[in-house]
């Protein structure tokens, strides 16, 4: 059986360490959140936040505290607020650990495509391209394929690039890969999901 | 130097004009400076470009000035909330140039500290940096950027003495200090105006000498995504 998404959410929280800083992006990365446990992570919102705390109970809702979403949140014991050039100042400099983002397509280099397609709606980039440059580690959460079945980890993105040579791990239904030299290596299955059957719905080279 | 005027209004009195670049606060639909964006509706002006993270919602933020067409031209990093945005935009009637997220940020505190242009690997290999110098620096590329050097910025702010000390509130801060500091002419709304000496100096956000006009009004502080949990059983 492929992963959920709370499964591919769960598998991406194994990656998080103690101490951690951590940008997650919109959607199943955002589910990260719910399988942390015990470990001492401190959530970072781009908007101008670190220390990010659960939805507010109805009624305590605050215009002044959202996410990078937009959504309300609340704040923590150990919240910090700055502006967005600090914000952006801690992302690009290499001071966030790690962002665990969702994707259109990776390639077998790293490249991530995320932001556009062309000839649809365009609705921006927002901080992703800031958030891939610069964070240490690039976590991809997405599904394999498409709803066609064909694989969204290729040879070359088709899309409009997020950001060139970025991507680190990639987190699907169907298992864990990295990327490394040379195209992508398997690094576990998801549970009944073998090898070949992993590989059968890669494009992308498995080295 | 008097900074404190009685209106939104009264405060772009001889400062607002057709086809200025406006630097404007906000992210989202959070610490937006919702009166003076109102009152630039209300006056007229036109052919404006606004450098700003998101363009509002159809009928709020800046999305009143794109149902009254009095935008020229956007410089953003989001614009999937409006729906008369994406109209526009692909009828040609206007401009968006597209800034990440980071970039945008930079761009506005550069220009505010006097740096015309910095070097940032954001976008590079991207359609970002199609058009830019493109350098090295330890073997890694980064691409050219430049300072927005802004003819009005707008700004919201929680409180503001009458010497334009501000203090921000949660993440309604985001955009409005760094917006605040690229402008010629800085216009801060607030919530509230507090007399000389109540504001701790230890805790200014952003010192009065980036701001020239301040007012204070009521806000509606409209929420975009209203997202709550559900109280477990005691």
């Amino acid at each position: 059986m492929p992963w959920d998404r709370d499964q591919m959410a769960a598998r991406a929280a194994e990656e998080l360490e103690d101490g951690m800083y951590v940008n997650l992006g919109i959607g199943i990365p955002t589910l990260v959140a719910n399988y942390v446990g015990d470990k001492d992570i401190t959530l970072q919102s781009e908007n101008g936040m670190l220390g990010m705390g659960p939805f507010p109970y109805e009624g305590e809702e605050d215009p002044d505290l959202i996410n990078a979403g937009k959504q309300t949140i609340t704040e923590l014991s150990r919240t910090a607020y700055f502006d967005s050039a600090m914000s952006f100042g801690m992302i690009r400099g290499g001071k966030i650990a790690a962002a665990i983002l969702g994707a259109m397509e990776v390639a077998e280099n790293g490249d991530l495509a995320n932001w556009m397609i062309p000839g649809k709606l365009v609705k921006g980039m927002g901080g992703a391209m800031d958030l891939v440059a610069g964070v240490r580690k690039v976590i991809v959460v997405m599904d394999h394929q498409n709803k066609a079945g064909e694989s969204k980890l290729l040879k070359e993105c088709t899309l409009p690039l997020t950001g060139k040579g970025v991507v680190d791990r990639i987190i699907t239904n169907l298992g864990v890969l990295d990327v490394v030299e040379g195209g992508l290596k398997i690094v576990e299955c998801a549970d009944g999901v073998t090898e070949d059957e992993l590989r059968a719905a890669t494009e992308a080279t498995i080295v | 130097m008097k900074k404190i005027y009685g209106s939104a209004a009264e405060a772009l009195e001889g400062v607002l004009t057709d086809g200025m670049l406006i630097a404007a606060g906000g992210f989202g639909l959070c610490g937006i400076p919702e009166l003076l964006l109102q009152a630039i509706k209300d006056n007229g002006a036109k052919d404006l470009t606004f450098a700003s993270n998101n363009a509002g919602v159809d009928d709020f933020g800046i999305g009143i000035l794109l149902q009254s067409r009095q935008v020229k031209k956007m410089i953003s990093s989001y614009v999937g909330e409006n729906a008369e945005f994406m109209r526009q935009y692909l009828s040609g009637e206007l401009e968006l140039e597209f800034n990440p997220q980071g970039t945008l940020a930079e761009r506005m505190r550069a220009g505010g500290a006097g740096i015309p242009g910095f070097y940032t690997k954001t976008g590079v290999g991207t359609q970002i940096a199609e058009g830019k110098e493109v350098k090295q620096f330890g073997g890694e590329d980064y691409i050219l950027e430049e300072g927005i050097f802004a003819d009005l910025s707008i700004v919201k702010a929680w409180k503001a003495d009458d010497t334009g000390n501000l203090v921000f509130r949660k993440t309604a801060r985001n955009f409005n200090p760094p917006a605040a500091m690229c402008g010629k002419v800085c216009i801060v709304e607030v919530e509230e105006i507090v007399p000389r000496g109540s504001l701790d100096p230890d805790n200014i956000h952003l010192p009065g000498i980036y701001v020239h006009r301040i007012i204070q009004g009521e806000h509606e502080k409209r929420i975009e995504k209203v997202t709550t949990r559900k109280r477990e059983d005691a």
